[in-house]
């Protein structure tokens, strides 16, 4: 069996994140409602704005942050390259490059998914059917992860599209963490109130990690143990911790099977991981949570442009490191 | 036939005085596709809409498309697909396969002279300045010896049928024909949407296509690697035969690469970057025309293609799936020649005739064009996917004044043909069946010797009496089916 192109690797790569990405956008619309629905705030919809940095873009199109604006912005907007729209079109984007990689029923399925979201239009939007429009956008998301399971001949191009899934996923976890820190901002006397609890409990519901949560805690609810739980958790699959643990696996299954060496990401990826293990959520509290997450945001980025130099080709070097370097030109 | 109670696809369906594929001579029921009819009359048109419209849902969810051009805007559209299939019976087949093969078996032999000795110019069987000068013959492919002298690896030949129910050939497509895709993919359908209509009916084949193809790119590998790197070469997801180049990539198990993925080392020799680094490539079948291939030989400015790709070719690196140079063998000049290239180099009779050709570089040609010119059809010499052609019958008298200027502007430019009166095939049309004019592409596959897929791409001109089938121009296809 030849070795994957560089460009199709990186193509795997980009279908899973940007699919992911959709996924938990469709997650944090969905617990920001559930946010907005108890908080007697006005612009309760800015936080979404906020996590992603759009602050620039968006107001430069819309005067407010309203529940309408910021809810096309960041489902329907094609010029916004963070709206589900986008993050759909672009998997789809990269499921035709590997269209005679990947299997007719992946294809298939995006391409469904991606006609049912241009046949959306903004009444589709309102308050009333948000909830189960994100629902239906999650369970799309979550079929392409089942048929990808089920379909996908597992070579490179398989570890190469799980290894983005995860990286987009503790990219996004850290997001949806973050966007409690922004609720709750502008009045800090709220810390520990039952309007406090509620937001928490509405952040887990919407990481599927509420009945997780409580078997590891039974009791009780405050800002150290949810945040904990989605950090450093060891067996919640969408935590920062396992997300990136499944990664690192999985650049060593490139080593082990395909003799790919990544190089800087790969002991990059294992120092983050490890400095996860060994966290203490007390600690990472008293600095600052919000700090925190903007730091391994950063990281996990610096991260994806090591696996850009070390796999995909990028920066001009020689593409990829095999062991021995037997296929160089003589 | 009894279509009393529920009136049957076929009942009220008038061919009118053209030959028709379904039923044969006009007043002379063939006997040929009885066994299809009878079990069309089966069925409702009711039933056929219903199975048209699931059979359309499954490409657009399938995402089989291509592209429309019109201007600077895009669209994909998935090409129409008519479900009443085109019948070929076994006799009507062997001609079109042995006339086929002996048609690409001279047009190779016509490109190594031209590439070579030159004899066939010398011997002034065809004007050297039609070759020589022709803007599609490569200088540099003088001198390089291709494996087996098979230059035009896949060939697409456009046939048509007359009034008479002969078969005559339109032209050749022997640069990156395209197509084949939709004939195993419109088999792939009719099977699942009509299995009633196939059940005991023996069909030949056809998807087989992409191990086939492969077995015939392994074959014309440079010599000494058992094993050879084939892959295919396409110019990108922009270009609109884009779904064809991933659905052959898959058929043949080959890397689909873009020129940015392709280098060629200091030895000549062309890589692939993997993620493992540079892998060997010895075997490109390119869906990229010759002016992009190479920008350090042809344009420049091409950004689709690989600096220093024709070098790796002549120094016999690499084999490119077809050859560069083709052009001057499928050009519709030179087309005029070809039952006279048959016979320099074959020594008998072309076995499909060519559509009766006036050149219009030539003086005879011109008079008797601008003589004629209401009846007859004209064509620009070097375009493709049907542009520029007028239709002079069917065109009106600002058409035919504008296409008389041109004539006289650029005469060596042009060509023209007497009106065909293709064969039509009945064709579903909203709540009725009606005739539709057709075409037939069959693609012949050579490697080391050449091998014809049964049947081919059925082209059907959608609005009533059209005679031009190109998908850009409204054109849609049909399941062609060779009886065993």
């Amino acid at each position: 069996m030849s070795d994957l192109l560089a460009r199709f690797a990186e193509c795997a790569f980009w279908l899973a994140r940007y699919l992911e990405r959709a996924e938990n956008l469709a997650r944090i619309i969905d617990v920001n409602e559930s946010l907005a629905q108890e908080s007697r705030r006005a612009e309760e919809w800015l936080p979404i704005v906020k996590i992603h940095t759009d602050e620039d873009v968006f107001f430069a199109k819309h005067a407010s942050a309203t529940a309408e604006a910021v809810i096309d912005f960041y489902i329907l907007d094609r010029d916004n390259p963070n709206s589900v729209a986008s993050a759909v079109h672009m998997a789809r984007e990269n499921a035709r490059m590997l269209r005679h990689l990947i299997s007719t029923e992946m294809w298939t399925h995006i391409n469904v998914f991606h006609n049912e979201l241009r046949e959306l239009t903004p009444s589709d939007l309102r308050l009333g059917k948000l909830s189960a429009l994100c629902f239906q956008i999650k369970v799309h998301c979550q079929t392409h992860a089942g048929i990808t399971e089920g379909t996908l001949y597992r070579d490179q191009v398989w570890s190469f599209h799980e290894l983005g899934k995860c990286i987009e996923r503790a990219d996004q976890t850290t997001r949806l963490l973050d966007i409690k820190y922004h609720h709750l901002l502008p009045s800090p006397e709220l810390v520990g109130s039952p309007i406090d609890a509620g937001q928490w409990n509405a952040l887990l519901r919407s990481a599927a990690g509420y009945h997780a949560f409580r078997r590891v805690h039974p009791r009780g609810m405050n800002p150290a143990t949810v945040a904990g739980f989605l950090l450093f958790n060891r067996y919640f699959p969408r935590s920062v911790f396992v997300s990136l643990d499944l990664a690192c696996g999985l650049v060593e299954r490139l080593e082990d099977r395909f003799a790919l060496t990544g190089g800087g990401s790969v002991a990059s990826l294992k120092k983050l991981r490890g400095g996860l293990e060994s966290a203490d959520i007390a600690e990472v509290i008293k600095c600052g949570l919000h700090e925190y997450l903007d730091s391994l945001q950063r990281r996990i980025i610096a991260i994806t442009d090591e696996l850009g130099s070390n796999y995909f080709g990028h920066g001009g070097g020689a593409v990829g490191a095999r062991k021995q370097n037997q296929c160089q030109p003589a | 036939m009894s279509a009393a109670v529920n009136p049957s696809v076929l009942a009220g369906y008038d061919p009118g005085p053209h030959y028709c594929e379904m039923l044969g001579l006009p007043g002379h029921l063939s006997g040929h596709a009885a066994p299809i009819r009878d079990r069309l009359s089966h069925l409702t048109f009711e039933a056929l809409q219903q199975r048209t419209q699931a059979a359309e849902r499954e490409l657009y969810n399938l995402g089989i498309t291509f592209t429309l051009y019109s201007g600077a805007t895009s669209i994909d559209r998935i090409l129409p697909f008519d479900v009443i299939p085109r019948v070929i019976s076994p006799e009507d087949w062997r001609i079109i396969e042995t006339g086929v093969i002996q048609r690409i078996t001279a047009l190779n032999l016509f490109l190594h002279d031209i590439y070579h000795d030159r004899k066939i110019l010398k011997d002034g069987v065809v004007p050297s300045d039609l070759v020589l000068g022709n803007s599609a013959y490569r200088p540099e492919m003088v001198g390089v010896d291709v494996p087996f002298g098979t230059y035009i690896h896949i060939c697409g030949t456009d046939i048509v049928r007359d009034e008479t129910g002969r078969f005559l050939v339109l032209e050749d497509n022997g640069r990156t024909p395209s197509g084949v895709s939709y004939v195993v993919e419109n088999r792939r359908m009719m099977l699942r949407a009509f299995p009633d209509l196939t059940e005991g009916v023996a069909l030949r084949p056809v998807s087989d296509y992409g191990p086939r193809l492969q077995e015939a790119m392994m074959e014309v590998a440079p010599q000494g690697n058992d094993d050879p790197e084939v892959v295919l070469l396409s110019p990108g997801v922009f270009n609109s035969a884009y779904f064809e180049h991933v659905f052959l990539a898959r058929e043949m198990g080959v890397p689909l690469v873009e020129g940015q993925d392709l280098f060629v080392g200091e030895d000549d020799r062309v890589y692939m970057k993997t993620t493992a680094g540079p892998a060997l490539v010895e075997v490109i079948y390119r869906r990229l025309n010759d002016d992009f291939l190479d920008p350090e030989v042809f344009r420049p400015d091409s950004q689709l293609g690989v600096p220093g790709l024709l070098r790796a070719c002549r120094a016999g690196k690499v084999t490119l799936a077809n050859a560069v140079g083709t052009g001057p063998a499928d050009d519709k000049a030179v087309y005029a020649y070809v039952p006279r290239i048959i016979k320099y180099y074959l020594g008998g009779e072309a076995i499909l005739a060519n559509v009766e050709t006036n050149i219009c570089r030539e003086d005879e040609g011109l008079k008797y064009t601008l003589d004629n010119l209401e009846k007859l059809v004209v064509k620009p010499v070097n375009e493709s996917g049907g542009y520029g052609i007028t239709v002079c019958p069917k065109a009106n008298k600002s058409q035919i004044a504008d296409c008389r200027e041109k004539l006289l502007a650029d005469p060596k430019n042009y060509i023209s043909q007497p009106m065909i009166d293709l064969s039509v095939c009945p064709t579903l049309i909203g709540d009725k069946v009606e005739p539709r004019h057709v075409d037939l592409r069959p693609f012949i596959v050579t490697g080391r010797d050449s091998w014809v897929l049964p049947g081919g791409l059925t082209r059907v001109a959608l609005p009533r009496g059209s005679i031009v089938v190109n998908s850009s121009q409204g054109g849609g296809s049909k399941d062609t089916w060779v009886l065993e």
